[in-house]
């Protein structure tokens, strides 16, 4: 039984300390002992989840002891396994540098219980296996986000937080609706047995609805072109740690509902797809996102919003990944995901560090980093070298793998795609280097300035995705396999060994 | 029935769409509910408007008689909590908003907007 249940550690381990912390408001010392812990615990659950399902069995936990599809199930394959993986290191990074970032007030207005819950949360949608599911796990992400940005209640972060969250409340109604159509035409709500239930029927107009719906959902929450808007406008009023946090969690999850949505239910690129048009429309969005972002994020002068932009680029990359509708580029877009993660926090974790040093995220005043700091300038070189696609970090290889899969698809817009990729690319560079001549390269330039020393705790964290996008860039077979076993396993739901292919429904006929 | 049905949901959705569009954060908030309330309306159409009978499956049977799906109704139930919850975190914002700007116009909200925009005449810095 313990072997079963070993799917719902990674979402159980955070709430029951969420409550746990919740308690113990008035100490904030111990509040954060308990979180570190639990976060430290999760990690290891989630790497404990990766190493038993690597062999491309999925683990399937079924709650209240119903047979799928009837049961509410947690899955828990490579893709769900790599992802809870990911975002275990984001959240230990988050945790560490909150150690100098976060202090007693911002403890006691409940930065612990609510970091927990969105961790619960974001777990939560990687592991379940129901559609329904899946959007109550969204809205307790949204919900934790919120009190996370506005947690010093600023006019700015509460200005932020209300567009954040009139856009989401937005998302969340499509995705809703969307949920609420395929289940009237499908009788189910379970994702192996709604890709069962689909493969090879042919569409009708509630499915084409229900498909564009999620999309228009989806879309909205990962931050892709026309709906975007919401996200520079609100992360880089939330403290430093929790922009970091956010950036790093909380897009991907949305792209991974996409990958589920699009590839595992609507067949995607699997040969029985159930939508079509979908591909060339991923392409639109992915390339109109990655050249508007990344001209913002040149316009930009605040660090923040400058990796808020950025945030919005990088996400495009994973679309065209799936945009492909092909196994190789499923996988690009799954290695993709876990490097970005990666990078995104550490980018942000640096912009906290950075502001630290010189009081301010202003490009136009600061200076002078190299000099005062030259052991973090390194470890942020690092990290803007792997967002910019530089060899040997994890960076290039995903844009590299991404570049590479769209070549082999042979859709006929590829090329294009891949133009566009490689001129984002570019100014991607372009625009790191403009932040590294001047926050770090050149002197300072305001006078009377005292140089202020980096506390070891944020240089830790941000030192820690360093060395992972470092260390995913040279053990880059293993991490290219997995993702690859995890690409064939989303693809192939309907066959797996637990799959359900023959459990008929309780519905009556129409 | 089922047409009547679906012409109210799309009234209400088309009444919260507009409201949504509004530049005043209340209205946009109102707006907001309403279009929660059109979505669990068209959630409980998706089990089918059927007779009272409860939905116990006849010995033997391999499918549902006559009475409604029940699942879309549990759906529902959990959609308005969450709606509910969503709501009052919005209505919570929009009031912080109001006594730090003392204003609800949102073309007027231009804090966050503010924090290190590019356009701005000088270098501000953050403390």
């Amino acid at each position: 039984m313990l072997a079963d249940g070993l799917a719902i550690w990674p979402v159980v381990i955070p709430l029951g300390a969420a409550a746990l912390t919740l308690l113990l408001r008035r100490w904030p010392a111990l509040q954060r002992g308990v979180m570190e812990v639990a976060v430290a615990a999760m990690l290891v659950a989630a790497a404990l989840l990766l190493a038993r399902t690597t062999s491309g069995e999925a683990i399937v936990m079924k709650f209240g002891g119903w047979d799928r599809p009837f049961s509410v199930t947690f899955v828990a394959d490579v893709l769900s396994a790599v992802l809870c993986t990911a975002a275990g290191i984001v959240a230990l990074a988050v945790a560490i540098f909150a150690r100098a970032d976060v202090r007693a007030r911002r403890r006691r207005a409940g930065f612990d219980p609510l970091f927990l819950g969105m961790l619960a949360a974001v777990n939560g949608a990687f592991l379940t296996g129901d559609l329904f599911n899946l959007y109550v796990w969204f809205e307790l992400m949204l919900v934790t986000a919120l009190g996370l940005v506005t947690l010093d209640r600023r006019r700015a972060q509460i200005d932020g937080a209300l567009r954040y969250a009139a856009m989401s409340m937005m998302g969340a109604t499509f995705m809703l609706l969307g949920i609420g159509l395929l289940y009237g035409e499908t009788g189910t709500l379970d994702l192996m047995h709604l890709s069962a239930t689909l493969a090879g029927r042919v569409p009708s107009v509630t499915l084409v609805v229900a498909a564009y719906l999620l999309l228009a959902g989806l879309v909205l929450k990962a931050g892709l072109f026309p709906l975007f808007f919401w996200l520079p406008a609100s992360y880089h009023t939330a403290p430093i740690s929790i922009a970091a946090a956010l950036a790093g969690l909380l897009t991907k999850v949305a792209f991974y509902a996409c990958l589920r949505v699009f590839v595992l239910v609507f067949g995607l690129g699997t040969g029985t797809a159930v939508v079509s048009g979908l591909p060339p429309l991923f392409a639109l969005l992915a390339a109109a996102t990655m050249l508007v972002s990344v001209l913002a994020a040149i316009a930009q002068v605040d660090v923040r919003r400058l990796f808020a932009f950025h945030v919005v680029g990088q996400v495009a990359y994973l679309m065209m990944g799936l945009s492909l509708a092909s196994q190789q580029g499923n996988a690009a877009a799954i290695f993709y995901t876990v490097h970005t993660m990666l990078v995104q926090t550490g980018l942000f974790l640096s912009a906290g560090a950075l502001a630290r040093a010189a009081g301010g995220y202003d490009l136009r005043v600061l200076g002078g980093l190299i000099r005062e700091h030259p052991r973090f300038s390194v470890l942020f070189a690092v990290l803007a070298l792997s967002i910019s696609g530089v060899p040997p970090l994890s960076g290039f290889w995903a844009k590299a793998l991404v570049i590479d899969a769209a070549f082999r698809s042979g859709t006929s817009g590829a090329g294009w795609l891949v133009a566009v990729a490689l001129v984002t690319g570019f100014l991607t560079l372009y625009s790191m280097s403009v932040l590294w001549t001047q926050a770090f390269w050149r002197p300072r330039t305001r006078e009377g300035h005292i140089a202020r020393p980096i506390p070891t705790a944020m240089v830790v964290g941000v030192a820690l995705l360093a060395a992972c996008t470092l260390g995913l860039g040279l053990a880059i077979e293993p991490a290219v396999r997995l993702s690859r076993v995890a690409a064939i396993q989303l693809g192939s739901g309907a066959t797996l060994p637990n799959g359900v292919t023959s459990v008929g429904t309780a519905r009556m006929p129409r | 029935m089922s047409v009547l049905y679906a012409f109210a949901a799309a009234g209400l959705f088309g009444c919260g769409v507009y409201m949504v569009l509004s530049r005043h954060v209340v209205r946009m908030v109102l707006g907001l509910s309403l279009l929660t309330t059109a979505v669990n309306l068209v959630l409980f159409q998706a089990g089918r408007i059927r007779t009272a009978q409860p939905p116990l499956i006849a010995e033997g049977a391999e499918r549902l008689g006559e009475s409604a799906d029940p699942l879309p109704q549990a759906l529902v139930l959990t959609a308005i909590v969450i709606g509910f919850a969503t709501t009052v975190i919005l209505a919570a914002l929009a009031l912080r908003a109001w006594r730090g700007h003392d204003t609800l116009r949102s073309d007027e909200l231009r804090s966050a907007q503010d924090l290190g925009n590019p356009l701005a005449p000088g270098p501000d810095v953050d403390h």
